[in-house]
């Protein structure tokens, strides 16, 4: 009968025995160490590429989607005519949801930051503004214009917020370049041990050779392998992410418009996101060593 | 013969790629069973005790351990009988890097015992062949036959069924081979299967008065068993 372990219980149970019989191999040692620190630290800053750019992506792309504004100026006494006029143009127009205008409140509420609390709206000539809510392709901006000027002289359509598409359309590529960099470093980290596991069962081929003479058994000699190998790279990728966190911290904050550039780093509880790093590179190095170390030990005596 | 054959080899060819080493082969080694290997230099002893513990695989013919096809057995299997199966190697395996304690421990650890548990059991074995002394050095440090005392120490220590001895003592004085025959004597009387490889006529001489020993003598590429000449 034969007990077997999962491979998780059986790296936790690990004992200081199969760590005792392998010698440390000091130069690949450290090489693995460094190339998981540096494979951290990369990563923590394609981590904070794609939290930023997926932020920006977001903001940008409810900006877009909440509407564009139509702005109708006109005498004291034809505002009302010509809102309701615009509004039933909007009715007929393909391409917007909904269109409303702003009642008095609203627009003092959209002044407040610029001319304070107190603004008496009422005697003030503050254009009417209407809010149009586009949906699915969007309306024709240039056919609306050209009606609006025909039967509604005093509006104009501001779609200001449609510059912006190609800019959210570059973010989310970004943020999905930002996650293929994290792949790309895991596959890279899974490939860097490989190689270094090899060179290390290599090395050590002639020791491996007298503890399967003396009765032990690959998964005893393969575990020596892998807790090494897994634990230099959960260090060295602790060590990687710290550092890439403290190199985040400094960057310059991000400004309150959110410049693309400024905005790089993690808000809030998204700082929690590179602890992940450390985990996940122990990991890939786990399987990759394990599965290095079982098919180098299946060709030897 | 009683029960089945620990050991068994039938019509056992090898080769190491040149011509045959050994043909048409057959030994059996009956549980309780002491066998001397003889054979000038060359002739394949050591050759024979590595297809008797599943380092080789034969070229022809057929290996069993414990009753199981040597083809057949998965590496788990090996490593399974291995531990059975104490070896003195010729050229001892130790790990350069192990005290001689460690390394004379070295299948506890391998199969997961309890070195505390054995802690008593490694030391008399350690004082047994005379090395409590050097229990500390590294192998490299050691003298000939300081290093066949150890390697004998670490065959037995996990009391195998069967102890397949490299030239034990080629290296060391004839008062301490006496020592180390009377382990093997002793581990014999307790039931297990000893094979001993060796040109030291005396040593055989010496044994045959203590126990029943076949002796058998690879010549031209067999195996025979040797006359009362011994
Ligand atoms: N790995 C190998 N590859 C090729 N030839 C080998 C190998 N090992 C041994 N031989 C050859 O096989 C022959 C038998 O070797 P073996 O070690 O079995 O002899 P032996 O009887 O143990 O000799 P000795 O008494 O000197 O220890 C020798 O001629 C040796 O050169
Ligand atoms: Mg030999």
């Amino acid at each position: 009968m034969k007990i077997e372990l999962s491979p998780v219980t059986e790296f936790l149970l690990a004992d200081a025995q199969a760590d005792r019989v392998v010698p440390p191999t000091g130069f690949t040692a450290w090489l693995t160490l460094f190339s998981a620190a540096a494979m951290g630290f990369l990563a923590v800053f394609a981590l904070a590429l794609s939290l930023a750019t997926g932020r920006l992506a977001d903001r940008w792309g409810n900006e877009l989607a909440r509407s564009s504004t139509i702005r109708i100026s006109a005498p004291e006494g034809q505002m009302a005519a010509q809102t309701e006029a615009a509004l039933r143009l909007l009715e007929t127009t393909a391409g917007v949801a909904s269109a409303r205008a702003l009642s008095s409140e609203e627009e003092a509420a959209l002044l407040a930051p610029w001319f304070g609390p107190d603004l008496p709206i009422d005697t003030l000539p503050i254009p009417q503004l209407i809010e149009v809510v586009e949906e699915g392709a969007g309306f024709d901006a240039e056919g609306l214009r050209l009606r609006l000027a025909a039967e509604v002289p005093g509006a104009v359509l501001d779609d200001h917020t449609r510059w912006r598409r190609p800019l959210v359309r570059a973010a989310e590529r970004l943020r999905l370049l930002g996650w293929l960099s994290l792949v790309l470093i895991g596959a890279a980290v899974a490939a860097m041990i490989t190689l270094a596991a090899n060179a290390a069962l290599a090395a050590n081929s002639q020791l491996i050779g007298v503890l399967r003479l003396v009765g032990a058994r690959d998964t005893f000699i393969a575990r020596a392998f892998v807790r090494r190998f897994t634990l230099r790279a959960l260090g060295g990728a602790a060590l990687g992410v710290v550092l890439g966190c403290l190199a985040v911290l400094i960057l310059p904050g991000a400004e309150a418009e959110g410049g693309f550039l400024t905005g790089l780093g993690f808000q809030g509880w998204h700082w929690l996101w590179p602890l992940v790093i450390p985990p996940l590179a122990a990991m890939v190095a786990f399987f990759a060593t394990r599965m290095a170390a079982h098919k180098t030990l299946k060709d030897m005596p | 013969m009683k029960g089945t054959a620990v050991i068994e080899l039938e019509n056992v060819a090898y080769s190491y790629g040149g011509g045959e080493l050994l043909s048409d082969l057959s030994l059996s080694l009956s549980p309780g069973s002491f066998h001397f290997l003889t054979g000038p230099s060359g002739a394949g002893k050591t050759t024979l005790l590595k297809l008797c513990y599943g380092a080789l695989v034969p070229t022809s013919g057929q290996v069993r351990l414990f009753g199981q096809d040597r083809r057949t057995m998965e590496r788990d299997d090996i490593a399974m009988a291995r531990r059975r199966i104490g070896v003195v190697h010729q050229d001892c395996k130790f790990l350069d890097h192990l005290s001689v304690s460690d390394n004379i421990a070295l299948p506890l650890m391998v199969s997961g015992r309890d070195l505390l548990n054995e802690g008593a059991n490694l030391k008399e074995l350690t004082g047994w062949v005379g090395l409590r002394e050097r229990a500390g050095a590294l192998p490299p440090e050691l003298s000939g036959g300081e290093r066949q005392r150890a390697a004998l120490a670490r065959a037995v220590i996990m009391s195998p069924d069967v102890v397949l001895a490299d030239e034990p003592t080629g290296n060391v004085d004839w008062e301490m081979s006496q020592r180390l025959l009377r382990l093997l004597i002793e581990l014999n009387h307790m039931g297990k299967t000893i094979m001993i490889a060796t040109h030291d006529l005396a040593l055989i001489r010496a044994a045959k008065s203590q126990v029943q020993a076949r002796v058998l003598r690879i010549a031209s590429r067999r195996l025979h068993l040797a006359g009362a000449d011994l």
